[in-house]
């Protein structure tokens, strides 16, 4: 009798199922890697290179071409001028040429020696060009009739330069100043700070919104769906309309917010709520509240209904009471989902950049890490910086998503 | 704690409590509606808040109606819950004070009816407590989200000098007929709003139909087909998730700026799929492991290939999570500011939201923001509330980014 074994190792079929996988997933992953991935590595890179925002447009050979003299009759004297510059201070563009057609019924008189005549082309080798080099080419011509004839000007045909110069950001100096300078001082530190008061009180505002939402919401009666639609209201809108609306809202001049303090005698003075130091970070913290708890509202809601409700009717017969019931049913049932939830929302508000944005522009100490990256790359002009600061954000997201992966691993299918 | 559920200290710091809470929503609600004066008044709370609580306990409905019969005639004599300030109508006084009494009476009774007047089980007390944290609720909750939405479409239907005099006059003048909607009109006459709203429209729809077309296949190979690092790939899926745009936008802004791509929709077009397909390839095979395999099974015994029984069985199936995936795409796409920011200067091309942001500057007025604001979030509001059922389903089906 021959040995009846499980097949060994992968078959052809297992094959092909591995194969059609790999196919139907390429398209993502090609899309993704470019998107991502790329630029993951990018910021990687930029972080250590002294890259200005002036520095992304390539340093490149600027000319201009026109006629002098004023030539009226054929046989008069003229001058063709090519204004020549390096449109950067200070990169060096090497090997600069130019090529031109002369137009016809110009005869160059005198041809510059860097220069080459073949027919009517003109080529011209200017060799290296420090950073904010200028020159001007003179070619003196005599006119003929047939050039007054045509009507036509030598800058009627384009000139084509070439020249190479290389970027910051492919050469090979490198620098760790971008880190020196987000580190140092108390700026960082400041900026640090922000952010977890941010991250963790937006995120445990936002669950306890939301949980407190999904108990009001957890029973049938008319009207519900109609509240849980509005409830969902904040998060589904456009982030900007609604943060103008706060804005106006809150505004200290004529804001709503601030008559109607100002009319009940809360305060006698109206309040800069998004101008004023600890102020403004809690306004841009509930703000945050108020844009998410839907949606911890919704993940909970949903945990709630599918709980069991014998255990409920069984705590009844028990005698338990409602907190009871609570306390002790309840909570325990929702502690994975919460969790999760935690965990995504802390870093997902960690990662928020638009709310504050908007709101404030990072300024009235509501500068977080990735305001910072706006901050820094934009508003400083220092886009090494910013990527430097895009960097600190990625290590820790990376931390976070290595605690996440162990929850969520035991929380599968959330 | 025992001290507590007894009834006449239950009802009566219940009934505080009530009567400040319904106070204040009362006068926000009067001034918001009329522009004139109301608050809450911490003293008259506090004696009508006893009073009306203690009414309310077990026993004949006479008792709290009389309570707040009480409660109307003080307040329009200037000793109840919500008091007025100068210059406010016979009318809206009225008014007030009788929502005032009455929202605090009705709702006391409810929570408290039960309640005994002496000592009371765990039960009634707990009953009674939790009455009042859900009245609470939905009024809190109610109040926040529609404040906001409030003041955004009335600001928008007023003018400058308007705003400026009163900010909480937010009656409107009906008379005024079309000319309330002058800054809708001159937003798309004059600031080009009907090219961005066109352009949100086709860049939504287009990054829909983009992600769907990325990832169905890669879904579907994720939950159903077995081969070497799918693990790895389903979770890396998460990762990328997590990913902020801010990292990405800057050498994304890097390379458009480089290869000229900045300030065409074009480049949109091609980025927006890329950040909502981890999304939908999540949500999507959520939902098809979910569907049963067998049906697949007999479609492939039965000589269909894999890439026919996507089309032919898996798809028709899972149109619900088809709809929701794409609404929640579309939503994604339509709300998105940071890239739309940074890579569109051209103000023939922008979309909806960043021709919003081009609005915020101090020569145009506020009531154009709020307007534009308005034009933005209608459109999408209509669509989440007409097919709501799907986007709940979506958004828990599998877990979201926000």
């Amino acid at each position: 009798m021959t040995d009846l074994a499980p097949p060994k190792g992968t078959g052809p079929l297992a094959r092909r199922e591995a194969r059609l996988a790999w196919g139907l997933l390429l398209p993502t992953i090609t899309a993704v890697a470019l998107v991502v991935v790329l630029p993951l590595l990018a910021i990687f890179w930029i972080s250590v290179k002294p890259v200005g925002l002036a520095d992304l447009r390539a340093p490149e050979v600027v000319l201009r071409e026109d006629l002098r003299g004023g030539p009226e009759q054929a046989g008069d004297e003229a001058t063709i001028r090519y204004r020549l510059r390096n449109s950067s201070q200070d990169t060096v563009i090497t090997d600069v040429s130019f090529t031109d057609v002369v137009p016809d019924g110009l005869i160059i008189t005198e041809l510059d020696p860097r220069c080459t005549l073949d027919g009517s082309a003109l080529s011209c080798e200017m060799g290296d060009w420090q950073g904010g080099y200028r020159e001007n080419l003179m070619i003196p011509v005599i006119v003929e009739q047939a050039f007054l004839d045509a009507g036509g000007r030598p800058q009627d045909s384009t000139a084509l330069t070439q020249g190479s110069a290389s970027s910051v950001l492919t050469d090979g100096t490198f620098t760790l100043d971008n880190f020196t300078r987000i580190f140092s001082g108390d700026e960082f530190w400041g900026v640090l700070g922000v952010t977890v008061f941010y991250t963790v009180f937006g995120t445990v505002g936002a669950l306890l919104f939301g949980l407190f939402a999904a108990l009001l919401l957890n029973k049938s009666f008319k009207g519900q769906g109609i509240m849980r639609g509005l409830y969902l209201f904040p998060y589904v809108s456009p982030v900007i309309a609604v943060a103008f609306a706060w804005i106006l809202l809150f505004d200290p001049f004529s804001g709503s917010a601030n008559a109607l303090l100002l009319q009940m005698g809360v305060t006698q003075t109206s309040i800069n709520f998004f101008g004023e130091k600890p102020l403004a970070l809690i306004m841009v913290t509930l703000f945050e509240i108020w844009r998410y708890f839907p949606l911890s509202f919704l993940f909970i809601l949903a945990r709630m209904q599918s709980i069991d409700t014998d255990m409920f009717e069984a705590a009844d017969m028990d005698g338990a009471s409602p907190f009871q019931k609570f306390w002790y049913l309840s909570v325990p049932q929702l502690l994975g989902i919460l969790s999760v939830l935690f965990l995504l929302r802390f870093i997902w508000t960690f990662n928020k950049f638009d709310d504050i944005f908007l709101l404030t522009g990072g300024n009235a100490g509501t500068r977080t890490l990735t305001v910072n990256v706006y901050e820094q790359a934009f508003a400083i002009s220092n886009i090494g910086a910013g990527a430097a600061v895009a960097v600190v954000i990625f290590g820790c997201l990376l931390a976070f998503s290595l605690l996440f992966l162990r929850f969520i691993s035991q929380e599968e299918g959330l | 704690m025992n001290m507590l559920r007894r009834g006449y200290i239950t009802a009566p710091l219940l009934g505080v409590l009530w009567v400040f809470v319904i106070a204040t929503t009362v006068a926000i609600a009067m001034s918001f509606a009329t522009g004139s004066a109301f608050r809450p008044s911490l003293l008259g709370s506090l004696i009508w808040g006893v009073v009306i609580g203690l009414s309310c306990l077990r026993g004949a409905v006479w008792r709290p109606v009389v309570a707040g019969v009480v409660t109307v005639v003080a307040s329009l004599i200037g000793f109840g819950p919500l008091v007025t300030g100068e210059g406010v109508s016979m009318f809206s006084a009225l008014l007030g004070a009788v929502a005032a009494a009455g929202f605090a009476a009705y709702g006391l009774w409810l929570m408290l009816d039960e309640v005994q007047p002496g000592d009371n089980n765990r039960h009634l007390f707990e009953a009674a407590v939790i009455r009042f944290m859900t009245g609470f609720g939905y009024i809190f909750f109610t109040a926040i989200v529609i404040i906001p939405f409030y003041v955004m479409v009335l600001t928008s239907l007023k003018n400058q000098s308007e705003l400026i005099q009163n900010p909480l006059d937010f009656s409107i003048d009906l008379s005024k007929g079309m000319e309330l909607f002058r800054s809708y009109d001159e937003l798309f006459t004059q600031f080009n709003f009907g090219t961005y709203l066109f352009n949100s429209f086709v860049i939504s729809v287009l990054t829909v139909f983009i992600t769907l077309l990325f990832a169905v296949p890669g879904a579907y190979a994720v939950a159903r087909l077995r081969f070497r690092g799918r693990a790895a790939f389903s979770r890396s899926i998460l990762m990328i998730y997590m990913v902020p745009m801010i990292v990405l936008a800057l050498p994304i802004y890097i390379a458009f700026s480089m290869t000229g791509l900045r300030n065409s929709l074009g480049g949109i077009i091609m980025i927006y799929p890329v950040t909502t397909i981890p999304v939908a390839l999540y949500m999507l095979q959520g939902y098809f492991r979910g569907l049963p395999a067998e049906i697949e099974e007999a479609g492939l015994m039965d000589g269909l290939s894999r890439l026919a029984v996507i089309w032919k069985i898996t798809l028709p199936l899972s149109l619900p999570a088809m709809a929701s995936v794409s609404l929640y795409v579309f939503m994604i796409a339509w709300n998105e500011f940071l890239l739309a920011f940074m890579l569109l200067d051209d103000p023939s091309k922008f979309t909806l939201t960043r021709g919003i942001a081009s609005l915020n500057s101090s020569e145009i007025p506020r009531q154009h923001l709020m307007a534009g604001s308005v034009i933005a979030t209608v459109p999408i509001m209509a669509l989440f509330l007409g097919l709501e059922r799907f986007m709940t389903k979506g958004l828990t089906a599998g877990s979201v980014k926000g």
